[in-house]
Parts: C-alpha cells; structure tokens; sequence
C-alpha cells in the first residue's frame, strides 16, 4: 500500500502520519472515532510484546474522539490535526489521570491539573490514548530503569527501545499511535527515535513550557516530539510551542509556524561535521550509514565542512554534574508527605521520609540524587557543579563561533543501535555514554532533531542523523530533514517500519 | 578566698528579622496573602510544589524589597537571582525554600538608632528575598515536633514574600535591640509593605547573643534567641539572656553555643531540644527562574513613590510643631499615630504640644484600656482639637477636660455636647461668680485681710472656697482675677 491512498482501514491506517491521518478527517473518509478504535484495537495486540504504556485512557480517547468528530461535522475543527490520537510520556501531569514519572513513588497519584503541553494539544483537539513508559524520572537510555517494567523496541524485541522516552518511541514505532511526547534532557527523544527508526525533535530550550512537565533536570528538560515523519514532529511541535507565563523559562516570543517553507529544499546550506566526534567507539554500520547520509546532504545542494568544538570532550562530565545537581534538589519532594507512597508511616517523620524514598526510587535515582547532592556540597561546588557551568559556556561559545561559517551541524544521534536488554544495566558509565552526541546541545540548549538515515548493514536495526540548528531556527532545522527524509524515501516504506 | 574583681563585660547582639510581605498574591503563584483561614484553602500546584509546577516571580514583592532595602540605605544589587535552600522538613513543600544567597537584593546598609544610650549606626549585611513555608501543628506531647503524635500541616502561609534582613553585630545591648526592631517596625510600616504584626508572624526577630570581657578580640561563643513575639519580649529576652551569659561569664562557667527559647511566661530563656547539626544547604542558582537585574531608572522610580521615612517625619515634626524629642518619638511609632496627630494639630490653632499632650498622656490611656489602638476610636482628630480647644476658652477646666474625654471616647461625640450634657461648662459669667465670691469674701474675713495687707499666697485659700461653693464650676482664673480686684489694697 502505499501512503496517503486507498481505503482508511486496517492494518495501513495504523501506519499513516499524523499528517495524512489529518487529511483524511478532514476529507470525511475517516472519523476519529474509528481511527482511534483502530488504534485502540492496535494497541491491544502489539502492547504486551513492547510495554509501551503504563496507563491506557481507551475511554477517554473514544469520548474526545467522538467530539472531534462532532466539532469536524459543525465545520468548527479545533485545528487541522482535531481528532488524531496522541500519547504522552507519563512525566507530563494529567489532570485526573495517574501521573507517575515510572515510579513506585509517585503510585497512585492523580494530579490536580494539566501539563501546559498537555493544555495545548487538548486545545488542538488531540485524544489521549495513554501515559507511556520511561526511565524513572527520565533518568536513563532504555527505560529499563523504569519503576515498572522495560519496554521492548518493536524492531527486535529482545532490545531497548532507547530512553527515557522509550515507551513513546516504542508506542509510534509499532503503530499504536501516530505521534506521541517525550522529554528530552540529554538525549530522551533523539536517541530512542533513532533506536526506533522515527523522528525525535528537541527544541530549543524554553520553546516549549516546562510547567507540568515533573522536572529532572530543569535547565535541560525539553518537551519533544517522537513522530514516524519530519512534518509530523514540525507539527506537534508548533502545537505545544510559544511562550507560556506560567514558565519563567519559557521564551517569550510567539512561535513561528513550522512547516511554512519546510519544502523548500537544501540548496545552499552549509553543515558543519564536527571533527572531534570522529567516531570513535561507534558501530561501523552506524557510521556507513551516517557517511551516507552526509553524501546525500551534498548530493542535495547542501555543502560540508568541518568545525571544531574542543568544549565537547568534556560534555558528558559536565552533564552528568548538572543534570544530578539539579535532579538531587527537584526530586527531594517525594517524601511521602503530601502525595505518592509512603513507607513507615507511623514512625517519625525523618524515618518516614529515608524510607519512603529508600523503597520508592529506583537504583539509578539513588545514584544520581547522591552525584548532585555531592557536586553541590560547600567545599566541592566550585570544583564539580561551578567548573560544570563554565564547561557549559564554553560549548555554547563554541557552537556560536561555529555558526559564524555552517548554518546547521549534522552528526550520528548516538553511537550505537539498539543494544539488547541487559547489555548495559551493569555498566552505568556505557549507559552514559549512548547519549555522547545528543547531551551538548541539551547543554547549550539549541534544536536538534534526529531523522532516520536507514538500517544498519551490521543488525538491519534503524539508524539516527542528528541535524543541529542555531538556537531558535527550527524552520532550517526542519526543512533539511524534511528534504532528507523525502530523498531517502525511509518514512512510510516497509522498510521504515518493524515487522512486528 | 577573695571576691571576683569588677570588671567590664560587652554585649554583643546581632538581628536576624523576617517581614512577610502584604502583597495581594504569593511570592511565586497566584493565591491570595492573609492570615489564618481554613487550613490548605490558599493552595495551588505551585505553592503546594506538586512535581512539574514552576514558579513565576510575583514583581510586587521584588518592589517592596527594593523598598525596605532603600530604606535601609542599603545599594541594590544590579544583578540578583534567586537561590534553592535545600533541607527537608515537612511545612516545606519542596523540601527547598526558594531564597537568595549570593548577590541579595539589598546589602552594605546602615540604620541610626536612638534612644537612652549614644547613637548607634547598625550595619545591615543584607536584605533578601524569599519564600515562606507552611506551618505544622504537632500534636500531642509539648506541642514540638520531637514528642509529638503527628503532625498536620497548613499550607496556607506557604510562597507567601518574606524579606530577610540581617543585621551586623553591631547592637551592644537589650534596650538597643528593642530600640532597633521599633525602628525596624516603624519604617517597613511607613513604606507600606507589611502588616509587621509581631503576634500573626508578619515580623519574626530571631536574635544572636554573646558576651566578652572589654578588650577582647574574639566575640563570645553565640546564643541563638527564638520565640520572641513581640518588641517587649525582644526585650526581656535578651535582658535576661544577657543577664544570664554575664554570670556565666563572671563565674567562669562560659556560656555555649546554643539556640534557646524563650519562655514568655517565665521570662526566661532555655535550651531548644533539638539535635544540633551542620547544616549545609546546598545553595544554587534556581533553574526554575531567570536572573533580574533591577534598572537604574526601576530604583529611581520606586524611590520616588517611597513614603517619608520615620526619620525624615521627626526631623520635619521637630520644626513644624515644635513638639518635644520624646514626644515625637512616641507619635512616630506608627504611620498611623503620626497622621492622627497631625490631623488634629492642624485643626487646632495654639501651640501642638497641647495636642501631643492630650494623646500621650490621656487618649493612649484609654486605648490601651479598651485593647483598640488609636485609628479605631471613636474619637476624630478634630474632636480632640475640639476639646483642647474648649479649655482654652475657660468653659471647662483641665480637670472636666478629662471626664469630657472619657465620654466622648465612649460615644464619640464631640467635647462642647458631652460638657453640656454632663453639666460640666464652668462658670464664667463675671456677674454671676461676682456674687459668690462677694459671699466668700464676707465669710472670711480674716483671710480677706491678709490679701489686702498683700499676702497674695492666701488667694489660693479664697480661690478654693469659691470652687466649693460652686462645685468646681468656677473657671478658677476669673475667680482669681475678681478676688484680686476686690481685696486691692
Ligand atoms: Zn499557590
């Protein structure tokens, strides 16, 4: 079959775009509420090979499908995108939803209100199929540090959907839903879309409000899409993005629309190839894959040249000092006094409190809480936390000089492609280092989104090309994914898809 | 055995005063500011810290720090932000307080504060912005945390702006201290900023104490004073902390380095049975918020709207009304008191002083009696100008003047009706009181001689038959006037 024809049903319309899913609603030939039966039906099948969601809200989807149809037939469509079905990454808060971040901590809470992302797309007329799956508190690359279960990669299921967005990546991967929202702090949405064959776009920092969103690490935390197409992600994007009051970090600008011009070609652009990324560590398959894709930017009027970013080296560090810094002082609410599970409550608090969060977070929580907790100790601030931030400027005054000569920088989303289950739990450094090319422009806080660039010849799993733009020029950003995508023709083919 | 040598011991205290601000909404959402209500009524996401909310900065309250930060005749930073104070306790709903640390809003001030001893400059180190917590209420055992049943916890109170001032260690002893936070009190409240109510929490002092030999270099080991809920007990608490630090002191037995509360009841200070830790807080830059950087032309602005500070009110009292220094110092208490004052001056043509009189010495009496303070009495400025008046003329003496102010506190209405009503006017009429005094004269004829013969201290004695007779009605100077000219030599 091939996409945007033939009758809306069955197995094809689980695969459709958001894009022509929203076409055909708005054409009449498909309703919401038989797109999200269907997607409903698909999930049913295919969830309990991936894990996907941790909560489903089938019935609340149906009813917001059944008034997206009755607002399409008044002629009265919230948006071009009313009635198409979305999932989002269980750390966005739902109102009257449960709301755990993947952990035992937050079991049974319900929240008050409505994540600002969340508020926009309910805007645009979106049904919420469900709260998908991650790393607790988004602090992971599989989702195998969940609080509940790892979700599976529908390419292979004996692998890691990536993470900590893994649940959505794995959800849209396996047609369960056409789009759906991760985070993305040091990779979360770049390198499980990667892992997963889609498109995951970060953007740039304070695009999207980050109110209700439960914070790991506030100066990274960036809401993204996960999409199975470049205008899907430029889309989802635009619907979530501009100024928000409620988030003093929020860029108080209104956003542009992202698909305006997104056809309009590479000819002329320059990429910058960053020369201390020289591959080092990564599988050869990623990289034929990666050098192909540099030699179709070129074959599509686009030039390359290399840039240097010495600042990048120390990337990963200064990461994983900032990051736990902060987490350590954001994630100390979870005590068991006012929401979530609580442990030994009838000893005193200091007791309730250790073992609550003795019992409620995960491994990888504990060790990161205690990593910030350290960095930001008088006597080693300076030297962990403070010598961090300035490794910050640092990568950012690189990226700006680079600028000067390249107007978006291309590099492998990560290393590697999916790793197997297990493979790397034992080994929290090689776990870190899967996010080598994505966690630099979380620091400096610029677009980057990763797209497809085919199947590695070692393993036959998807591979990532990261494309970086200035800050706030996702519309470049987008329009060479867009003519990137469209040439190598991997979105919508079969071979764009797992056989799952 | 000898008796220890007199010697000469310094008082060292230095003020740690938390205002909360009385901004219409929170420090970082939206909920109303006041005080009590139903438990966890004043709530939302934010100030509950529910995970994903964020705060947003309430600008309000940025101001009204400037403001007390320039009245402290502190420098503004030009760039400040905001900081996380990380420790857990239960009223705190994110476990961190959003604070300030590096950078305060306000730092390197000074305040003059007079009184009983030489003027004294006290360094203010700095002035800072932050959240308020919520409160908890520990049930059963003492009503502390250690040896209670459970706790319940109010989040009403929490977000709400509170300004952190931090003194020098510059105040040497009790009355300075409560000379400071009168001070203290007195301008927050003339900027407007604060209800500065001691008893709700609206103004917590928290004090440090210590004692050293004169001469020494080194401050003595430094007492921390809580629960002091008012300026008096700010007083009494480190008059007897300093009292008590002093005998340690003299009988070698040195004080410790402690935090004590202060027993109002008893009047005496005693251990806080807590565990004593080293806290560290892990300061940092809050991520949740960016950086301001208050304008030059934003300060000047907010500079020009201030209010005239308690100072700048009593220098300008001085020369407009001629009031003494003590007597002004009493009317600049309040913002309040002051304008109340003035609205009866300037009703009021002779000399203020009189007014001020009527204020300090009776109308205070009465208010504190009834528990209201002096806005809330029936009494208007102008009745009280009214009444001063009505002495002047001699239709009443200053002894009727009293009773006429005790009934128009009571009703509130003006002096010439309560006089009137209450049979009160003096006699003043010349023929009439001619005749009495005629009749006195008559009555007394010996002492009627003696003022002829010019023994003019007996006219006193006359005076007061008069004023018998009449039932103190007599304006006893008119009488004086009429025996004087009657017994001429
Ligand atoms: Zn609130």
């Amino acid at each position: 079959m091939t996409a945007g024809s033939g009758p809306p049903s069955g197995d094809g319309l689980v695969w459709r775009t958001a894009t022509e899913l929203a076409r055909l609603l708005a054409s009449g030939e498909l309703s919401s509420v038989e797109l999200t039966g269907a997607l409903i039906e698909r999930s049913d099948a295919v969830d309990p090979g991936i894990n996907a969601y941790l909560h489903r809200t089938d019935e609340l989807a149906l009813e917001a499908a059944g008034a997206a149809d009755a607002r399409r037939s008044r002629g009265e469509a919230a948006s071009p995108f009313d009635g198409v079905p979305v999932a989002y990454k269980d750390i966005f808060v739902t109102r009257g939803v449960p709301t755990t971040c993947g952990s035992k901590i937050l079991e049974g809470w319900v929240p008050p209100y409505d994540a600002t992302v969340v508020e926009r797309c309910h805007g645009a007329g979106l049904p919420m199929l469900g709260k998908t799956n991650l790393d607790q508190f988004a602090m992971g690359s599989s989702t195998e540090n969940s609080g509940f279960f790892p979700s599976r990669n529908p390419w292979d299921t004996g692998r890691v959907p990536g993470g900590s967005s893994g649940g959505s990546a794995a959800a849209v991967a396996a047609g369960a839903v056409p789009w759906a929202w991760g985070t993305d702090t040091g990779g979360s949405v770049r390198q499980p879309g990667g892992l997963c064959g889609l498109v995951g776009a970060k953007p740039t920092y304070g695009r999207i409000s980050r109110y209700g969103m439960i914070a790991f690490a506030s100066s990274l935390d960036q809401a993204s899409p996960l999409t199975r197409s470049v205008e899907d992600a430029a889309a989802l994007m635009a619907i979530a993005a501009g100024h928000d009051p409620c988030d003093s970090t929020s860029i108080p600008s209104p956003a542009e629309n992202y698909l305006d011009g997104i056809d309009g070609g590479i000819e002329g652009l320059r990429f910058g190839i960053i020369k201390e990324f020289t591959g080092e560590g990564s599988q050869p398959g990623v990289r034929a894959r990666v050098d192909d894709a540099y030699t179709r930017l070129e074959k599509l009027g686009g030039t390359l040249q290399e840039v240097s970013m010495p600042s990048f080296q120390h990337g990963i560090p200064a990461y994983y000092l900032i990051a736990p810094a902060e987490a350590s002082s954001n994630l100390a609410r979870f005590d068991g006094v006012r929401y979530g599970s609580r442990v030994a409550g009838d000893t005193n608090i200091v007791t309730m409190n250790s073992m609550t969060r003795d019992e409620g977070f995960g491994a990888e929580v504990k060790r990161r809480i205690m990593i910030g907790t350290y960095a930001l100790s008088a006597g080693f601030y300076d030297a962990y936390y403070g010598k961090a931030q300035r490794v910050r400027t640092l990568i950012i005054q690189d990226l700006r000089r680079a600028y000067e000569s390249v107007d978006l920088i291309v590099c492998p989303t990560s290393p590697t492609t999916a790793f197997k289950l297990g493979e790397r739990t034992d080994d929290p450094l090689a776990m870190y280092l899967s996010d080598v090319y994505t966690v630099p422009f979380n620091l400096s806080g610029n677009p980057a989104v990763s797209v497809p660039c085919g199947l590695s010849s070692d393993d036959g799993l998807p591979v990532g090309l990261q494309i970086v733009a200035k800050t706030l020029d996702e519309k470049t950003m987008f329009r060479a994914a867009y003519a990137f995508e469209k040439d190598l023709g991997f979105a919508g083919s079969p071979e764009g898809r797992p056989r799952l | 055995m000898s008796t220890a040598p007199s010697r000469v011991i310094e008082t060292t205290i230095g003020l740690e005063i938390h205002v909360e601000l009385a901004t219409s909404s929170k420090m970082f959402c939206g909920c109303e500011v006041a005080f009590a209500g139903e438990p966890n009524t004043r709530t939302c996401p934010v100030c509950l810290g529910l995970p994903g909310s964020l705060p947003v900065v309430n600008e309000r309250a940025l101001e009204h720090t400037i403001r007390i930060a320039r009245a402290l005749n502190c420098d503004v930073a030009s760039h400040s932000f905001f900081a996380r104070k990380n420790y857990f306790y239960p009223d705190m709903p994110k476990n961190y307080q959003i604070s300030q640390y590096e950078r305060p809003l306000g730092a390197g001030g000074v305040l003059e504060i007079t009184g009983d001893f030489p003027t004294r400059r006290v360094g203010i180190t700095r002035v800072h912005l932050e959240e308020d917590t919520g409160g908890s209420l520990h049930v059963g055992g003492s009503g502390r945390i250690a040896d209670s049943e459970y706790s319940l916890e109010d989040f009403n109170r929490a977000g709400t702006p509170l300004v952190e001032i931090v003194t020098e260690p510059d105040i040497k002893s009790a009355d300075e201290a409560r000379a400071f936070v009168t001070e203290l009190r007195a301008i927050v409240e003339a900027l407007g900023v604060s209800d500065v109510r001691m008893e709700e929490g609206s103004l917590r002092v928290d004090a440090n104490i210590s004692v050293r030999n004169a001469g020494e270099t080194e401050h003595g080991a430094k007492v921390e004073v809580k629960n002091m809920n008012s300026i008096r007990s700010v007083g009494r608490a480190l008059e007897y902390e300093e009292g008590r630090q002093r005998a340690a002191l003299v009988s070698g037995d040195m004080p410790v380095q402690e935090t004590r509360h202060f027993d109002e009841k008893a009047g005496t200070t005693s251990p806080m049975r807590t565990k004593e830790y080293a806290f560290d807080y892990r300061y940092f830059p809050d991520p949740d918020l960016v950086p301001f950087e208050p304008s030059d032309t934003w300060i000047a602005s907010i500079e020009r709207a201030m209010p005239e500070l308690p100072v700048h009110k009593r220098s300008r009292l001085a020369e407009q009304y001629g009031l003494r220094p003590a007597d002004i110092g009493i009317l600049t208490t309040s913002t309040a008191i002051a304008e109340w004052f003035e609205e009866a001056a300037s009703a009021y043509d002779g000399p203020a002083q009189k007014v001020a009189n009527w204020i300090i010495a009776d109308l205070f009496g009465l208010c504190n009696e009834a528990g209201i303070p002096l806005t809330e009495c029936k009494i208007a400025p102008r009745q009280l100008a009214g009444l001063v008046r009505l002495v002047d003329s001699g239709s009443i003496s200053g002894k009727q003047a009293k009773q006429v102010l005790g009934g128009m506190f009571a009703t509130g209405d003006d002096a010439a009706l309560i006089a009137e009503k209450e049979g009160l006017e003096q006699l003043s009429d010349a023929g009439e009181l001619s005749s009495v005094v005629d009749e006195v004269i008559a009555e007394n004829p010996d002492a009627a001689d003696k003022v002829r013969a010019g023994q003019m201290n007996t006219v006193g004695f006359l005076v007061g038959r008069v004023m018998r007779k009449t039932k103190g009605q007599a304006n006893p100077k008119l009488v004086t006037d009429l025996l004087t000219q009657k017994l001429a030599p």
